[in-house]
């Protein structure tokens, strides 16, 4: 198994929207690495064949009639919005100038 | 009379209510008057709702004044993991990204709460996100143990089960995904249970690993688990993963304790390296214990469980990674940097940078490297694959006994910072209880005594197959029963006044 660098741990900040402090990166790059190192075991089961387990319980969509019942009032939806406007989430740019 | 009324066990304090003995405003006023003496030192509560609890247990009055017929804890105060949603009461999860959110909608399980007239006295402190051993993970400091205030009250509802110990609540709710309702229960001399996989709902539970949360209850008593997970469980069409059965008869067993002629499994990977010398020991006695009461003693083999802790570190960051995306900064709780010049891109990644604590961080980042392109096959496909050998471990082990014991935790509490910069020290504290979670079945935690080295309480667990839960509370008051009569009291006597 690989080691885990400290460009790796930026580049997993980067893919987890977590915007890292360079001691940061220092600090997780060594205990990232030293838990990886040590969950790692669980390889020593890769070769067999044994079928995954993803959930204790058989999951099946639960459906429900399609009957108009009441919801929660556009107010209390958006009472915990950090930024509201026109009965709507007011979200920061997410398209560029271009 | 407050100091009675604050020792007394929830079934006591509602056949009181119901007998008219005593008031739930007096029973609430008692615990309201406990936490505002002591909490200050414990730190078990983030959010204290009297007025809240007052107007519910004005409530409970009026029905009983009217003749109506009470519930079987009707009017008996709870502290509430901040993980569960309340309407109108804040709901942090121990997290800043929640600082302040006030939820519009109840958990199932806090509107059953409700439903049944337990009054809820405020929200307890917890790991950031459920994700902890030690309650030092909380973003509004950690929360002491009532036996020793410099130790942790385990993790990650250390609050809950302080709040039992200090006596700030006879009743409490956790949220056990690796261990978090048992191993605070076993460092804190109280009793916590997680009940089967599903057995209740997690809607309105703020989710960490979807696969492995699941909310339980916690008191000082098994038949007070018992009369609380009744109230808490079944089935709940908003949660899929919610099982459509009845719920076991878990208080009649709680009120029949018995472990004559039953088979009782010893495991044997939980001993041996890393285990207390003084928890082996009480661990030993229960043993003993069990085989005096009238049950046969078998040890059973679970070679997977050594791979337990090392597929959890991977099944369970993977699946919080996920859940947490929702964690935006766009719809609800604290939003960074939106100063009208940075991208969504940039404010979601400044708000969980100043959001979460370092060790979400550190499961995210751990979640996102497992499940990434490259390495999912040799860490999360792996992991899933030690899931089926774990339980396949338990199918086997339960064709030879009724139930499994082990010690619930490996040490007794340790002292607060002591492992904060070492997160493989921090993981072991779930070595006996992860298997479980894996694996989907029932387990509980019960005091078998203080470790003679450091004076502390241990950890009795007891586990048992997916819906079999009644199975815990029948060993589970058996012991209790036995243990009392040896002791003289309940452990928690033993422990010092605050």
């Amino acid at each position: 198994m690989p080691g885990i660098t400290r460009e790796e741990v930026a580049h997993l900040a980067r893919l987890a929207r977590l915007e890292l402090k360079g001691e940061e990166l220092d600090h997780f790059a060594t205990q990232l690495d030293d838990i990886i190192g040590a969950v790692a075991r669980v390889s020593e089961v890769a070769d067999q064949d044994v079928p995954p387990t993803s959930h204790p319980l058989p999951l099946t969509n639960v459906m429900r009639p399609d009957e108009v019942r009441p919801s929660l009032s556009p107010e209390a939806a958006l009472s915990g919005a950090p930024a509201q406007e026109q009965q709507r989430f007011k979200v920061p740019q997410i398209l560029g100038e271009e | 009379m407050t100091t009675e009324l604050i020792k007394l066990t929830a079934a006591e304090i509602a056949e009181k209510i119901a007998a008219g003995e005593v008031t739930a405003v007096e029973v609430t006023e008692a615990h309201l008057a406990r936490i505002e003496a002591v909490d200050e030192k414990v730190h078990a509560f983030l959010h204290v709702d009297r007025e809240g609890a007052l107007k519910q247990a004005r409530a409970v009055d009026e029905k009983r004044a009217r003749g109506e017929k009470l519930g079987p804890l009707a009017g008996v105060p709870l502290a509430l993991k901040d993980i569960f949603t309340t309407e109108g009461i804040p709901t942090t999860v121990g997290s800043k990204i929640l600082e302040g959110w006030i939820p519009p909608y109840d958990a199932t399980l806090t509107k059953r709460l409700k439903d049944a007239d337990v009054v809820i006295l405020g929200k307890t402190n917890m790991d950031e996100f459920a994700m902890g051993s030690s309650t030092e993970n909380s973003a509004y400091g950690p929360t002491g143990n009532p036996w020793d205030l410099t130790k942790i009250p385990g993790g990650s509802g250390g609050g809950s089960s302080a709040a039992l110990a200090a006596y700030e609540a006879p009743l409490a709710i956790g949220t056990d995904t690796g261990g978090s309702i048992r191993q605070p229960a076993a460092v804190t001399g109280t009793v916590g249970v997680k009940p089967t996989y599903g057995a209740v709902s997690r809607y309105g539970m703020v989710a960490f690993s979807s696969s492995l949360d699941q909310g339980g209850p916690c008191a000082r008593t098994v038949l007070d688990a018992a009369l609380l997970h009744e109230v808490i469980a079944g089935h709940d069409p908003l949660d899929s993963t919610s099982i459509d059965a009845p719920v076991p008869p878990v208080v009649e067993a709680a009120r029949n304790g018995s472990v004559a002629g039953m088979r009782v499994g010893v495991v044997k990977q939980f001993r041996g390296e890393g285990y207390q010398a003084g928890v082996l020991q009480r661990f030993d006695e229960s043993v003993e214990l069990l085989r005096e009461l009238g049950a046969e003693i078998v040890e059973v083999d679970c070679p997977s469980f050594d791979l337990a802790l090392a597929a959890y570190y991977l099944i369970a960051p993977s699946e919080c990674s996920s859940n947490l995306a929702r964690f935006d900064g766009l719809r609800y709780g604290l939003r960074a940097g939106d100063d009208g010049t940075r991208s969504a891109e940039d404010v979601t990644a400044l708000t969980r940078e100043a959001g979460f604590g370092p060790e979400v961080k550190r499961r995210v980042m751990l979640g996102t490297y497992a499940l990434s392109s490259g390495y999912y096959d040799a860490y999360y496909g792996s992991a899933q694959k030690v899931r089926t050998l774990i339980t396949r471990d338990f199918e086997k082990a339960f064709e030879q006994v009724d139930v499994m014991v082990s010690p619930t935790t490996p040490t007794t509490a340790f002292a607060i910072g002591e492992r904060a910069d070492d997160p493989m020290a921090m993981y072991l504290a779930d070595l006996c209880t992860i298997p479980t979670n894996l694996a989907g079945n029932a387990a509980m935690s019960l005091p078998c005594g203080l470790a003679p080295e450091d004076g502390l309480p241990v950890g009795l667990q007891i586990i048992a197959p997916a819906m079999k839960d009644e199975r815990l509370y029948k060993v589970g008051a058996a012991v209790e029963a036995a243990f009392t009569a040896r002791w003289g009291h309940p452990l928690l006597e033993e422990a010092p006044a605050l």
